[in-house]
């Protein structure tokens, strides 16, 4: 009976909105940075907001911190409204992208900083801040000056800065863009890890979709000012809202279709059972169709048939890009194709997904341009991700 | 390779004579002096005859010391206002804080001396509006004021670079952690600008403690100070004792800016110029 009781509460307690953003909108200088955001965040939840740069996500976190003032609309903390409560006094923490650890500071002293600020008592401190750093691995480090720290350690000093305030939410703005790939492999486990131990609300902001797909309960996927999308990893990945969002999470091949009737979908010239329905007859849609979701078969045996142009041995699997009729499909496949072969494919009804049309329509093509997409995709270098990150974050100076 | 290291020499070289010929040799003569009589023999009786002059390097240091502070509780509120306007309007304010610094400091405080005067623009005003006149000339606050309107940008510029070096992430770093704007100052602002105010204390303790023109000019004479004295004795021809006086003040300034130096750590931002 107590039991199901708590489980009740603790469900409440989830269902409970820590923030809710209503009608906000935000612009520098005549230049719309966010339109009409509406959004809101469960209690212990991971959200990520993500995007590429210049899309608003990391000015929207800044509006939650109280760094920035919305021109328009409401920010709700607790259904309180907070528009006009500043940065200090929220129970809210930030993580900031590259850190701004105080120099003047050692590792403890930086991490005991809100505690001393918030005046409180010296073994309490003591005690805190060595949970903390025993919290993010850092051990042993309390007395050293944070401007000997590694890109990592710094990063673990700047959660632990944060967290040891026991804040309610915690906002991370690209925490791992500075850091190398393999690093930033480990962090993530490790803040996944950390919000689950701690049951803080982390609202994390990146554009690194790989990260968002594997750390997030929810993904809010933003561009040019607008929230293109809420959802779950798997939604956000299986059913796409719309062009941008196919396109920005993983890869996809997008077509320009016709929806004929409920679950009969046309597109590169043939009619495919699809498992959609809900469309106007003969309703123009946008058609994703991911890599991975196409079967290669013989030629004579396929829905649809083409030439083989380029091949990538990608280590798990090859990845071929196919000229069917003129569009060039990006097909990800375990058995090796050879280039200039005549190939079939086959699309399973489940693996096509159907989309509205919208402003974002025709704007990805296919992977007929490939290398250099594919440049443009890689952003694995740390050095790239920062520049990124870097103009992202001049935008919301300005 | 050779060659190079052969121009980075010879680009040594004006340098190296400026120096020999207008400092070097210069010390060399006061540290001789110092230590001589009239007739050139070695003594130490102009040292010790400084204990005459205890009073005169306390009032200077007392002097120089209230100018310091003054110029301190101006210019750093200065420095941080400046600092946190927009680039372009930052410009402006330090170009026109260093504008009286293009103009000679005996002009400067000349002309000090005649807004302040008697019979100068302050008093005519006063008088125009049926007050008495005030007499300012002569006093110590005259020569402090003074000191304060000749020496204050040298204590604004360091503190202004090194805040103007803070990143701005310091400052939300510290609202996020609790900080309003008083706490940010004192928690974080105040401590990595150390290195600013050393510098800006220096460069204004240091021309305070010696001038002799804005004591002379705005006190009337009523104030003896180091440099007064210095300049005296060699008007008198009594180099023995100017040097020696000399020698202990050069002294006592290293020594000052040598412990000022040990407080600032030189890589948490601002520069040290001395």
């Amino acid at each position: 009976m107590e039991e199901t009781k708590i489980n009740e509460n603790k469900k409440k307690m989830e269902q409970t909105k820590i923030i809710d953003l209503k009608n906000i909108s935000k612009s520098y200088g005549g230049d719309p940075v966010l339109k009409n955001i509406n959004l809101y965040i469960r209690d212990k939840e991971f959200v990520t907001l993500l995007g590429p740069s210049g899309c608003g996500k990391t000015t929207t976190l800044r509006i939650i911190g109280g760094f920035e003032q919305p021109d328009e609309g409401d920010v709700y903390f607790l259904s309180e409204r907070i528009n006009d409560v500043p940065p200090y006094k929220r129970s809210v923490n930030t993580v900031f992208q590259r850190y701004a650890l105080f120099p003047h500071l050692n590792v403890y002293e930086n991490v005991a900083f809100g505690l001393r600020v918030a005046k409180v008592k010296n073994d309490e401190i003591s005690k805190r801040v060595k949970e903390t750093l025993a919290l993010v691995n850092l051990k042993g480090f309390e007395k050293r000056a944070v401007t000997t720290l590694s890109g990592g350690q710094q990063q673990r000093v700047a959660i632990a800065r944060a967290l040891v305030n026991n804040p309610k939410v915690l906002l991370l703005d690209e925490p791992l863009a500075a850091l190398d790939l393999k690093l930033r492999k480990d962090m993530q486990n490790e803040l996944k890890a950390l919000h689950e131990r701690t049951g803080i609300t982390f609202i994390y902001v990146t554009h690194d979709q790989e990260e968002a797909l594997s750390m997030s309960d929810t993904i809010v996927v933003m561009a040019d000012g607008r929230i293109q999308q809420i959802g779950t990893p798997t939604d956000i990945y299986n059913e796409p809202k719309n062009a941008f969002v196919a396109d920005f999470i993983g890869e996809s091949n997008i077509l320009d279709g016709v929806m004929i009737d409920d679950y009969r979908a046309k597109f590169a010239g043939v009619e495919f059972k699809c498992l959609d329905s809900g469309f106007d007859k003969n309703e123009p849609v946008d058609i994703v169709v991911r890599p991975e979701d196409v079967d290669i078969v013989p030629a004579e045996k396929g829905m649809l048939k083409g030439t083989v142009t380029g091949v990538t041995f990608k280590g798990v699997h090859w990845e071929i890009i196919v000229d069917i009729k003129g569009f060039k499909w990006m097909i990800q496949t375990t058995d090796y194709c050879a280039p200039d072969s005549v190939i079939g494919v086959y699309i399973e009804p489940d693996a096509i997904h159907v989309m509205k049309k919208s402003e974002y329509s025709g704007m990805f093509g296919d992977y007929s341009s490939y290398s250099e997409e594919f440049d443009e995709l890689s952003v694995a270098d740390p050095e790239a991700e920062e520049q990124t990150g870097e103009k992202d974050t001049e935008a919301a100076d300005e | 390779m050779n060659k190079r290291s052969f121009l980075e020499r010879f680009a040594l070289v004006p340098h190296a004579v400026w120096s020999i010929l207008f400092i070097v040799a210069p010390l060399i003569f006061i540290i001789y002096f110092a230590f001589t009589d009239r007739n050139g023999n070695f003594t130490f009786a102009n040292v010790t005859s400084l204990s005459n002059y205890a009073n005169i390097f306390g009032l200077s240091v007392a002097f120089a010391l209230i100018a310091t502070v003054i110029c301190l509780l101006v210019g750093y509120p200065l420095a941080f206002f400046i600092s946190r306007l927009k680039p372009s309007k930052q410009k402006i304010m330090i170009l026109l804080l260093m504008l009286p610094m293009w103009i000679s400091l005996l002009i400067r405080t000349y002309s000090l001396m005649t807004l302040l005067d008697n019979g100068g623009l302050l008093n005519s005003l006063l008088n125009a509006v049926g007050f008495r006149n005030v007499q300012i000339v002569g006093t110590a606050g005259a020569v402090i004021l003074g000191m304060v309107y000749d020496f204050l940008p040298y204590m604004v510029l360091p503190i202004y670079t090194s805040m103007s070096k803070l990143d701005i992430r310091y400052f939300e770093a510290a609202e996020d952690l609790g900080c309003n704007g008083w706490k940010t100052l004192r928690r974080v602002v105040l401590p990595l600008t150390v290195p600013g105010i050393i510098s800006g204390i220096t460069m204004v303790f240091v021309p305070s403690i010696s001038t002799f023109y804005i004591s002379q000019k705005l006190g009337g004479g009523s104030f003896d100070l180091i440099g007064d004295t210095i300049e005296r004795q060699f008007m008198n021809k009594s180099y023995n004792v100017g040097a020696a006086i000399s020698l202990v003040m050069m002294i006592l300034i290293l020594i000052s800016v040598a412990v000022m130096n040990k407080f600032a750590d030189d890589d948490k931002g601002g520069q040290l110029i001395v």
